[in-house]
């Protein structure tokens, strides 16, 4: 899995390759911080659309980033989720609870 | 680490309601794992072609990749402790359920792994409505999978996960979800 970040006008974008699973989440949550907690960005966006499969320990690292967006008043935004990623959000019953779109230019025009 | 053939086995239904299901078993694949968790990713690229090849559907299929990653995870994480050169053993049998004159493709996954018994009371999925990271990995397994089910054998811990394809009850993620 690679992340690398990127930024357009106030909006950081996350682009992640691979699959989001037990291995590599703590890098996802680590990168997620970084930028909502220690880089204090105001906007935060996770492409997935080069995401095939997230797990469990994916989606806590999600949620991670969710409450620490809320603690420092940024926004935290999703886009690119596959079914299997909506999938498994929706198992968890998150997938109300996430800001979602479908590609980049609706996420950060959000 | 463990020997296994094909057999059958016979579920009875509640008293005298309706007839015996006959279900029976073939023997598929075998994985013999060591719990690093870049093994994931093995298990998962083994199992989709073949329950492609059972004829389940993208759904289905997504589904059982999802509950055995999770169950694998677990037994990585609670089991081993997070050790990661201890055994796993991947058991895939192809399952033919018969019931009043009809026949249902499924697919079961049996995970050995040789970690302490697992105390069954001490495992209760946490409340969905509390947002917080940690604790989803029963509930995925659960609501991905028909029948989920621990025993202990022997000085090995068992998890056998079963999914029909076609089956509506439980285990699909078609579930509707509360709003939040």
């Amino acid at each position: 899995m690679k992340i690398s970040a990127r930024r357009i006008d106030q909006a950081t974008i996350l682009d992640v390759t691979g699959n989001i699973d037990m291995s590599n989440s703590p890098e996802v949550r680590k990168a997620l911080l970084q930028e909502i907690r220690a880089k204090r960005a105001p906007r935060v966006v996770l492409n997935l659309t080069s995401v095939q499969y997230i797990d469990s320990s994916g989606v806590a690292s999600l949620i991670e980033g969710l409450k620490a967006s809320r603690e420092s008043g940024a926004r935290f935004v999703l886009f690119g989720l596959n079914e299997s990623a909506r999938e498994v959000l929706k198992i968890s019953r998150l997938l109300k609870l996430f800001e979602i779109y479908d590609d980049e230019a609706q996420a950060i025009a959000s | 680490m463990h020997k296994r053939s094909a057999d059958s086995m016979t579920v009875k239904r509640p008293a005298g309601k309706r007839k015996p299901t006959k279900v029976s078993r073939t023997f598929l694949l075998k994985l013999e794992l060591r719990s690093h968790p870049t093994f994931l990713c093995v298990v998962r690229g083994a199992l989709e072609p073949l329950m492609e090849s059972l004829g389940f559907s993208g759904e289905e299929n997504r589904a059982i990749i999802r509950g055995v990653d999770e169950a694998v995870s677990n037994i990585m994480r609670h089991s081993y402790h997070g050790c990661p050169d201890k055994p796993i053993d991947v058991y895939c049998n192809r399952l033919e359920r018969r019931a009043n004159g009809r026949s249902e493709q499924g697919i079961e996954v049996l995970l050995y792994d040789c970690g302490p018994a697992v105390d069954t009371t001490k495992i209760q999925p946490r409340p969905l409505d509390e947002v917080r990271p940690g604790g989803l990995g029963l509930h995925i397994i659960r609501g991905s999978m028909d029948e989920v089910e621990y025993k202990r054998a022997g000085r090995m811990n068992r998890l056998r996960l079963v999914k029909y394809a076609g089956a509506s009850e439980g285990g699909s993620a078609r579930r509707e979800e509360k709003p939040q």
